[in-house]
């Protein structure tokens, strides 16, 4: 043996248990706490965001829907697309058109793309969930304008739960509700900051299942993982390789699979930062949660504080630009564009990214995949080339 | 690949081609006569304000699918994938970018003036957003106006969603056009020209309604997309417009009147053998020869919901001068793109017992999500409710890689059998039901 310090046997179990959640298309745990108590529901949403504190002041657990990967295959689904539209919907409606989203309240699908937008259609058409909404964001950031319009939005949304379950949702609750958040993704944040500097304590792919798994359970039980994983990866273990440090970008709605992301790690590329669990991540800061209008803190928070995102018009605040700062503030290496094939968004912004990029002197190389891509040995021997490159000459 | 011949011109074809030649005459000097060009989409496009401010609209769709036709495009989409762009993405978006880094010369062969605005009527399409701002690094420094058109996802247009979009419009889209213009709205200008609107689009539907008709004296796809141009881009307001919507409908109600057949590129129909209904854009680098083959066959289109993205003013919606704002806002939230999965079926449903369709066809196009993601699902709704053959055939826009003539000629050629057969199946039943 070497004296490599070994990683608590304690983070390995918690990392065992978040895999098993993280791909449990059964959602078995999340139906299990929705069973506890007729009051409670079960709302399931599609990347990228939506405002899960609303929800969990309803007594509502939000469920993060984000495709089947390479976990479940693919029979009925591919029937309701063509060929050349992203992977993620045929995975979805199957498990719509199984038994996958039984017991599920309501679906809330994001304004990212047109696929995500006539999915919700698609919904509406089958008869799916005892509501279903286009979560239309705004795309107008003043306040009376855009922010009306969100409030009103989010309201809806209420309306739908609160006609279900009758829970009002009061300012002590939504307050209460904001404040879980807050520290959910404060600990993320927190746990990204330790791998940027010791990134072999925990791995991409870990990291990935400890958040992925945060989107099938109560935020109160994530936020007892996240300062566990937090306490642990505090503790010196494992040992550095000679990896360069990449910002992986463009894979915010449809998910890379595991092995992609394993390949990348194995190849010499440690991943520091991510869009990948990009709604959990969404808003930069905390929201306030000691107002009398807890609704208009979140309204607020995600006109001023959303992140760099393919789904939110860049005017005034260029998305180039923020990645370049991303890139400097994780002392990255450089940047792996990483988007799902026939992603519109992801691809569309891809070259004005890769131009700021090269502007700023950063490298970069580009990836495309499927969810259920199960062939790594290129990908591998590119990021691998791409390593040895910057570590040769950069 | 099939001969087409010279098409025959009617004369509100012949009106038509003068407006735009006249069109693109002013955009070629327009730098030089200090008129003040802006970009925007056809789908929730805002031409009254744009017109009633002296400026000039010009519509990267339209440029794009001019490129498709004038064979063009495929050159034009191979230099903005040299520049990053997946094969992937929007042909349109490709096309567009590839015609400005090649100098921008629009269809006349005169080169398209810079934008003074880009004017982003986010409606129905979210690659529309990508699109401006790819645009926008393409012209750094140019003003910018974003109008955020929400979704009609519960199958309706609330008060909530109405009032997001006239305050929009009254509060930043509005000024900033008054800004680059140099002047203030004459709202009374306005108001006449949604009152020119509203009335051409009165003349617009009788044209389109006309296809109810056994046999319809218009095909509602591959001629009314050359139809809808004037009124669903930079005509649209204008008295010119009026003087085409009027010749059109004359022509069509003499037509009509005379028991005739559409007209073609290669001159009148002699038989309808099948009505159709179409779902999805057309394929514009083949153009000619994918109509042929609907006409060759006898197979008219008597509905299309490609003809609805620039208003579906079939199903009551006007333009209004005595609420001309909220009247805008209600245009843009109404397009076809924009409305819900369930109200297309329903649109569909109706147009197919309306126009007594025989068939319902989807062209399924790779380039455009907003129309093709939920299509399949859209089929198998429409063959449950309404028990008529349905057609899936797959073509893109602009990109001729993706169209294969032998192919749809192929799928088109069984479905037009299949339609025979239960046509003559039909008339069986009902010869038996009569004995």
């Amino acid at each position: 043996m070497t004296g490599i310090k070994q990683p608590p046997a304690r983070l390995a179990e918690i990392l065992r248990t978040c895999e098993e959640l993280a791909f449990d298309l059964e959602f078995t745990h999340a139906k299990a706490w929705r069973k506890a108590a007729d009051d409670r529901l079960l709302v399931g949403y599609l990347p990228i965001y939506v405002p899960r504190e609303v929800i969990h002041a309803a007594n509502g657990l939000p469920v993060g829907i984000m495709g089947v990967g390479d976990h479940k295959r693919i029979i009925k689904g591919d029937a309701y697309y063509q060929s050349y539209i992203c992977h993620l919907p045929r995975g979805i409606i199957e498990m719509a058109l199984d038994s996958n989203l039984e017991v599920f309240d309501g679906f809330l699908f994001p304004a990212i793309c047109d696929c995500i937008r006539n999915l919700s259609g698609m919904f509406k058409l089958a008869q799916k969930g005892k509501f279903t909404r286009y979560f239309d964001y705004p795309q107008n950031f003043k306040e009376h304008i855009g922010g009306t319009f969100f409030r009103e939005l989010i309201e809806t949304v209420e309306s739908d739960m609160f006609k279900l379950n009758g829970v009002k949702i009061t300012p002590e609750r939504l307050n209460h509700s904001i404040g879980l958040y807050n520290r959910n993704r404060s600990m993320i944040e927190a746990i990204y900051d330790i791998r940027q500097e010791f990134p072999w304590r925990l791995s991409a792919v870990d990291t990935y299942y400890i958040l992925r798994a945060g989107l099938v359970m109560p935020v109160e039980e994530h936020n007892a993982i996240l300062e566990e994983v937090l306490e642990l990866i505090k503790l010196d273990h494992g040992e550095a390789m000679d990896n360069i440090r990449v910002v992986v970008t463009g894979s915010f709605c449809e998910q890379p699979p595991i092995g992609m992301l394993k390949s990348m790690e194995m190849a010499g590329c440690y991943i520091v930062d991510d869009d990948l669990m990009l709604g959990s991540r969404w808003t930069q800061g905390d929201v306030d949660d000691t107002t009398d209008d807890p609704l208009g803190a979140i309204v607020t928070a995600f006109l001023e504080k959303s992140p760099s995102s393919s789904a939110v018009y860049d005017v005034g605040n260029p998305k180039g630009a923020r990645l370049v700062d991303l890139v400097r503030h994780r002392h990255a290496d450089g940047v792996i564009f990483c988007a799902a094939s026939f992603c519109d968004p992801a691809l569309l912004d891809r070259p004005e990214l890769q131009k700021a990029c090269d502007a700023a002197g950063i490298v970069h190389i580009n990836f495309q995949f499927h969810e259920n891509t199960g062939q790594f040995k290129v990908i591998k021997e590119q990021a691998g080339t791409f390593s040895d490159s910057i570590k040769l000459w950069v | 690949m099939a001969e087409v011949k010279e098409a025959v011109k009617e004369r509100s074809m012949v009106i038509q081609k003068e407006m735009l030649a006249e069109l693109f005459t002013e955009l070629s000097t327009a730098k030089e006569k200090g008129r003040k060009v802006v970009y925007t989409f056809v789908p929730g496009n805002l031409t009254e304000l744009i017109l009633a401010l002296d400026m000039l609209p010009v519509y990267p769709e339209i440029n794009a699918l001019q490129s498709g036709m004038r064979k063009k495009s495929a050159s034009y989409i191979k230099d903005a994938e040299k520049m990053g762009f997946s094969e992937d993405v929007c042909t349109y978006v490709k096309c567009d970018i590839g015609m400005m880094l090649n100098g921008n010369i629009g269809p006349t062969g005169e080169k398209l003036p810079d934008p003074d605005l880009l004017l982003l009527s986010y409606t129905g399409c979210f690659t529309f957003m990508k699109w401006f701002e790819n645009l926008e690094k393409l012209y750094p420094g140019v003003e910018i106006a974003m109008l955020h058109t929400p979704y009609q996802e519960d199958g309706r247009i609330t008060e909530d969603q109405l009032a997001y979009m006239v305050k929009q419009l009254e509060e930043e889209v509005i000024p900033k056009l008054e800004k680059v213009a140099g002047k203030k709205l004459d709202r009374a200008r306005l108001a006449k020209m949604l009152d020119n609107s509203s009335r051409a689009e009165d003349l617009w539907v009788k044209v389109l309604q006309s296809a109810r008709t056994v046999p319809s004296p218009i095909d509602s796809y591959f001629a009314g997309v050359y139809y809808m141009g004037p009124l669903f881009t930079a005509f649209r307001g204008t008295e010119r417009a009026l003087e085409y919507y009027q010749e059109l409908h004359d022509e069509i109600m003499a037509r009509k009147e005379q028991g005739l057949l559409p007209v073609t590129p290669e001159g009148e129909m002699k038989e309808e053998r099948f009505r159709l209904v179409v779902e999805g854009p057309p394929n514009w680098t083949n153009f000619r020869e994918f109509w042929k083959i609907f006409y060759d066959m006898g197979a008219v289109i008597v509905a299309s919901t490609y003809t609805k993205v620039g208003g579906v003013y079939d199903q009551g919606f006007r333009h209004d001068p005595d609420h001309p704002i909220e009247s805008l806002a209600r245009y843009c939230m109404g397009c076809y793109t924009n409305l819900s999965l369930p109200q297309r079926v329903d649109l569909l449903e109706h147009y197919i017992k309306e126009y007594k369709a025989d068939g319902f066809l989807i062209n399924s196009i790779k380039s455009c999500n907003s129309f093709s993601a939920g299509q399949l699902l859209m089929m198998r709704e429409i063959e449950k409710r309404c028990g008529i053959p349905v057609g899936f055939i797959e073509s893109d826009l602009v990109d001729p890689r993706y169209f294969s003539y032998a192919n749809i000629k192929n799928r088109l050629e069984s479905y037009f059998q299949m339609l025979a057969q239960r046509k003559t199946i039909l008339a069986q039943q009902t010869t038996t039901e009569q004995a």
